[in-house]
């Protein structure tokens, strides 16, 4: 042994405990914390990483209020009749809800457990449950953040959303919606796939959604085939619905809200099966 | 409380083609450290894996605290504390503040800044996980281990890879959690560690248990002579000089010259005549014994006795 090490720091195994009368702090006194106050750390946690983490800072909010104020501005794209800010909100909204809810999610989830963080928060009492639930908590809360800076912009830009009370609960009711069926999207992906897989193939997914989704502008500018593909994607539902609402003030159709519930539930069944800790 | 702490037996875990364990039987006492020692790939991060509730095994019985890691793992995360070999932690978080999520799922934690100080972490409490040195985020994963003031911990190779100071922080640590009524089990293939630290030492090569007793009886208290000459003895006529159950083992050393090792099956013999009866041969013979000394066996060399394995430092 090269280093040279103090006789006297730690007592020899079988000597008596250290006499300094005290009580040490660490004896034993177990137990497991009420499970709101784990959840409730846990999404707090999750949600300073997620608003610390550059990258995701660049796809949440930077880019959809890029988006929003460079279109909006200029006469670049082709938005339809009417301020272009209103025709623009619905879709950059739920660009920004796909944003945290899949992409942030997929790729911070992916490297949680690359880094063995899901492993090792499997053996703190925060039951699997609870981590689902602090996530969730975590993504909404972002994504209320979100919305605001991004009305905030629109309504400084002149946007002019058509309000009504059933409106805003349907709205609600999409976004909540969309976000499971993300979210579940998300988990999948980061639960089977490697780390670096999920990073590229969560970037991928969303520039073509962002492309096909109906997010700049109306899918009905798209020919038929590729408009039918584009309206069963979440994304589509999502900003088409939107649109319904807050552009044009009526509710959206039935069918909006049913193709966000078999994504949520294809993909929270598929999550469920598949998904590996580790 | 009469139950063990672990209790392992006939222990299989396979991956594929590969037997990573096979048939480990060890039981580990409350309150006392004991130490699974063996070189990489003998199969202690599997047993310990287990024993966490992280893997499933493959064959025999494994009880933690009493209970089944598995089935009862609900029961037993509160009262059981848990430190990886690397990671756990997100890159993104800072060191203080993952402390205290961890500290936040317990009823009655250590406070986190006293962890942090007596870790030497204090100076990079808000410095995010991925910019620590790997000594500094081993010794944050040994706080988050302990922090919810458990009744067993697993620490898995807890101090790879640190440097001097850090390695006696920890050691002091350890020997603090002992005193205070837990049980610890780590993984070492660091030798004075297990000397140092462990009540007990299980010796594990090849996924079993190869020898297991406590520092002392495995290295079974004896001695041994040891000189280097410039060239070979009559090792025949030494032994027979010496009591009956003297062993002489010899090896080639540098530029020529002879080492030799002298032991006996009889603990009590090898005494200061023994010793004057070496040297009194030595002058007979003329033979000038350099290097000439009376050593403690180690734990080195009770494993590889057992092993013939060198112990890879890592």
């Amino acid at each position: 042994m090269s280093e040279h090490i103090s006789s006297t720091a730690a007592p020899a195994p079988g000597a008596a405990r250290p006499a300094d009368g005290g009580a040490s702090p660490f004896v034993p006194a177990p137990g497991a914390a009420p499970m709101w106050r784990m959840v409730c750390a846990q999404a707090g946690m999750e949600l300073r990483v997620m608003l610390r983490h550059g990258e995701q800072f660049l796809l949440t909010m930077v880019i959809p209020v890029l988006l929003l104020v460079g279109f909006s501005l200029t006469s670049v794209l082709d938005v339809g009749e009417g301020p272009r800010v209103d025709a623009l909100t619905p879709g950059v909204l739920a660009l920004a809800i796909m944003s945290t809810s899949f992409t942030g999610l997929a790729i911070g989830t992916g490297f949680e457990r690359r880094y063995g963080v899901l492993k090792r928060l499997g053996a703190t009492p925060l039951s699997r449950f609870g981590l689902l639930a602090a996530k969730t908590l975590a993504v909404l809360g972002v994504q209320v953040i979100q919305i605001a800076v991004l009305c905030a912009v629109a309504l400084a830009l002149g946007w002019t959303p058509a309000a009504s009370f059933g409106g805003a609960v349907a709205a609600a009711a999409l976004v909540l919606l969309a976000t499971a069926a993300f979210s579940s999207l998300a988990l999948l992906m980061a639960g089977t796939l490697r780390a670096e897989a999920t990073l590229a193939a969560a970037n991928l997914v969303y520039i073509l959604l962002l492309g096909l989704g109906g997010v700049l502008f109306p899918v009905s500018a798209f020919p038929g085939p590729l408009e039918a593909v584009s309206s069963a994607l979440p994304i589509t539902a999502l900003s088409e619905g939107l649109r319904t609402v807050l552009t044009d003030g009526s509710l959206p159709s039935p069918g909006v809200f049913a193709v966000l519930l078999v994504w949520a539930v294809v993909g929270g069944a598929l999550a469920a099966r598949l998904f590996r800790w580790e | 409380m009469d139950t063990a702490a672990v209790e392992v037996v006939d222990l299989v875990k396979r991956y594929g083609a590969t037997t990573a364990v096979s048939g480990l039987t060890f039981r580990a006492r409350r309150g006392a450290v004991t130490a699974l020692l063996g070189p990489n790939g003998a199969g202690k991060t599997s047993t310990i894996e287990i024993c966490e509730g992280f893997r499933r095994a493959d064959g025999g019985s494994v009880r933690v605290l009493g209970l089944d890691p598995v089935s009862d793992a609900d029961a037993l995360k509160p009262r059981v504390g848990v430190m990886p070999q690397s990671g756990g932690v997100p890159t993104g978080a800072r060191a203080a503040e993952w402390l205290r999520l961890m500290a936040s799922f317990h009823t009655s934690p250590v406070s986190p800044d006293l962890l942090l100080e007596r870790l030497g972490l204090t100076s990079v409490s808000r410095t995010p996980f991925r910019r620590l040195s790997g000594g500094q985020q081993q010794r944050l994963s040994l706080a988050c281990a302990v922090i919810g003031r458990p009744e067993l911990v697993f620490l898995d190779e807890p101090t790879a890879g640190l440097d001097p100071q850090a390695r006696m922080a920890t050691w002091d640590l350890v020997a603090e959690l002992r005193g205070a009524g837990v049980a610890v089990i780590l993984t070492t293939h660091h030798m004075e560690e297990a000397e140092r630290l462990a009540d007990h030492v299980v010796i594990i090569d090849r996924g079993a248990v190869v020898a297991e007793g406590t520092p002392a009886e495995l290295a079974g208290g004896r001695r041994e002579v040891c000189f280097c000459t410039d060239a070979p003895i009559d090792a025949d006529a030494l032994r027979d000089a010496l009591p009956a159950g003297t062993r002489i083992a010899s090896a080639r050393g540098a530029g020529g010259r002879r080492e030799y090792v002298i032991g006996t099956d009889d603990p009590e013999a090898l005494g200061p005549e023994f010793l004057a009866t070496v040297t009194a041969w030595c002058a007979s013979a003329g033979v000038l014994a350099e290097d000439l000394r009376v050593r403690r066996r180690t734990l080195e060399d009770v494993f590889l006795e057992l092993t013939g394995r060198e112990l890879r430092e890592s």
